[in-house]
């Protein structure tokens, strides 16, 4: 199924269930993509302060205080299941 | 012991802020499950993370204290892994600039001093709380999302201690220091204080770590020893078989004193860390570093030196002294109003000690304060009460929270110095006993004892027994 990119595991991890197709065409893009990268890679970059956001904007703070930004929301009437004000899941170990 | 232990710890702690790292929902412990909630920490989409400055200056502290230098350029990144206690399906943390890196602590073992590295401290936020069902819930679990979100610091030390010993001391000293700095309750009841241990074997003198194995659910320093100690004796069996240790997580069961492999399916973990695009850059500058630094009061181990050096009081007792910074106030109060350090010191390690731990209170919560125990002190050299008796007082004091001077007044405990009183007694005893004292001036000195006891027992105890015996002489050896 798989070249370079192993689409399989990747969908694992992401949770994802793909049809034969899609994991076809995925793959295909996740290849070009990491084709770009590695191009990317080639350059040199020594001159280059190595970047984590694309804004340049840095220390956006909150003052330490509490609010209750939705008082109305009941976070337990969105889930799927809920007991004893817990979110219910299948049981996890 | 053909094998050295090598431990290396890393600790979760929850940063004493009042709201959550990326939103306003409060840290509250004991709120009814999922109610310190909204739809940023619940991982609703489209919400957006903002950064609590107040638990980035509490991570600075940390950093501070532990003489780790602070990064001026942060990262946060993105840890991906499903697991219902995380509904973003990825925690938030920071992997390569973490906020500290390259600090120490000192820790004293058996009166040798030894110097334990830290790695790195880094922010990240807790993830939730799981109940497994049980009966009719059987295949059920239950998550509660109060505490997803919380900052934490983790702390990861260098793998330089050698013995459980070492590893609990390293937690002690590392306790003391996040109160005395105030950047956590460090409660571990509550989870604000969670240590994970990595431990390993390796013959003595080889260079190279032998397999780890990461224990966890070391829940008080008890079981961290009691952890240490089974798992050093589970790898030394394994090693001395010829047979290999399996690199593996296991967990602590602390009802049967065994650790216990966590059998998870040997998938490899696998993160896909990236840095994290909801937050902007974080930069701390000189400025602001500098201005943290001055909040840094002064540390245990400062604090613990200073004792010794200032009052003359052992390296032992300065040491219990400055386990917390409210029993090093006490402390200092004390000395404050009465210059004699060691007999301060050993009321509180003793009497004060064993009553506060008798009630299950806090120093902070003693009804004696340090001016009272001052009072009472001030009885005993005037001489108004003995030692012992000064046992009994204190007892009453904590009791009832009165100061010395009224319990001594209202039991007549006062000690009898004058001689006036004590002549009197002694010569009543004396007309008592003409054949004792015919027994003393043929030579049975020793007999004195049984004088000063007749004059004490006449007395109530209440006489002072140094005076007594004093002039019991006095008076034998007047012919």
């Amino acid at each position: 199924m798989s070249g370079k990119f192993d689409i399989d595991r990747m969908a694992h991890l992401a949770r994802l269930r793909l049809t034969d197709s899609e994991k076809v065409r995925l793959s295909e893009q996740m290849e070009t993509i990491i084709e770009y990268i590695d191009h990317l890679d080639r350059l040199n970059t020594t001159k280059v302060e190595p970047t984590s956001h694309a804004i340049p904007l840095e220390n956006v703070f909150r003052e330490d205080e509490k609010k209750q930004n939705f008082p109305d929301l009941d976070p337990l009437s969105l889930a799927p299941a809920a007991k004893n004000r817990h979110f219910e899941v299948p049981k996890i170990i | 012991m053909k094998y050295e232990t090598v431990i290396g710890l890393e600790v979760h702690v929850q940063l004493k802020t009042q709201t959550k790292i990326f939103c306003s929902c409060s840290t509250e412990f004991g709120r009814p499950a999922n109610e310190n909630t909204c739809p940023i920490c619940l991982g609703m989409p489209g919400v957006l993370p903002v950064l609590n400055k107040q638990a980035v200056e509490y991570a600075m502290q940390a950093c501070l204290a532990t003489d780790c230098r602070i990064n001026p350029r942060n990262t946060f990144d993105r840890k991906n892994y499903f697991y219902p206690d995380l509904p973003k399906g990825y925690q938030i943390t920071q992997l390569n600039l973490p906020i500290g890196e390259h600090g120490h602590i000192n820790i004293n073992v058996n009166s040798v001093q030894k110097r334990i590295g830290i790695t790195r401290i880094h922010m990240e936020e807790d993830a939730g709380k799981l109940v497994h069902g049980e009966n009719e819930d059987q295949g059920k679990s239950y998550v509660d999302l109060n505490r997803t979100g919380t900052p934490l610091v983790e702390i990861v030390s260098e793998p330089e201690m050698r013995s459980a010993e070492e590893a609990r001391e390293y937690l002690n000293q590392l306790k003391a220091i996040l109160l005395y700095t105030g950047v956590s309750d460090c409660n571990m009841e509550e989870g604000s204080f969670r240590c994970d241990a990595n431990i390993s074997l390796r013959p003595f003198g080889q260079e190279p770590f032998g397999t780890r194995t990461e224990l966890k659910n070391l829940n008080s320093f008890r079981f961290i020893q009691k952890a240490i100690d089974y798992e050093v004796e589970r790898q030394t069996n394994i090693l001395d078989q010829g047979d290999k240790v399996i690199q593996e997580t296991r967990l602590y069961d602390s009802d049967k004193g065994v650790t216990r492999s966590m059998r998870s399916k040997e998938e490899a973990h696998d993160y896909r860390y990236f840095p994290e695009p909801d937050l902007v850059r974080l930069t701390m500058d000189n400025e602001w570093i500098e201005r943290i630094r001055k909040t840094i009061p002064e540390l245990p181990e400062q604090k613990r030196k200073r004792f010794v050096t200032e009052h003359d009081i052992p390296e032992y007792d300065a040491g219990v002294l400055t386990a917390s910074q409210s029993m090093a106030n006490y402390y200092e109060e004390c000395v404050a109003l009465h210059p004699h350090p060691k007999i301060i010191s050993n009321w509180i390690m003793g009497d004060l000690s064993y009553e506060l731990k008798n009630d299950g209170r806090e120093i902070e919560d003693c009804p004696v304060a340090p001016a009272s125990l001052i009072g009472l002190l001030q009885l005993i050299d005037k001489g108004t009460i003995s030692g012992k008796m000064a046992k009994t007082v204190f007892e009453e004091m904590y009791q009832t929270g009165k100061p010395a001077q009224e319990i001594v007044k209202q039991k007549g405990l006062a000690q009898i110095s004058d001689s006036s009183s004590i002549d009197k007694l002694i010569d009543d005893v004396l007309a008592d006993n003409p054949k004792q004292i015919e027994s003393y001036r043929n030579g049975k000195e020793t007999i004195i004892g049984y004088f000063v006891g007749q004059v004490m027992k006449a007395s109530k105890g209440q006489a002072n027994p140094a005076v007594v015996n004093q002039m019991l002489k006095e008076k034998l050896n007047q012919p």
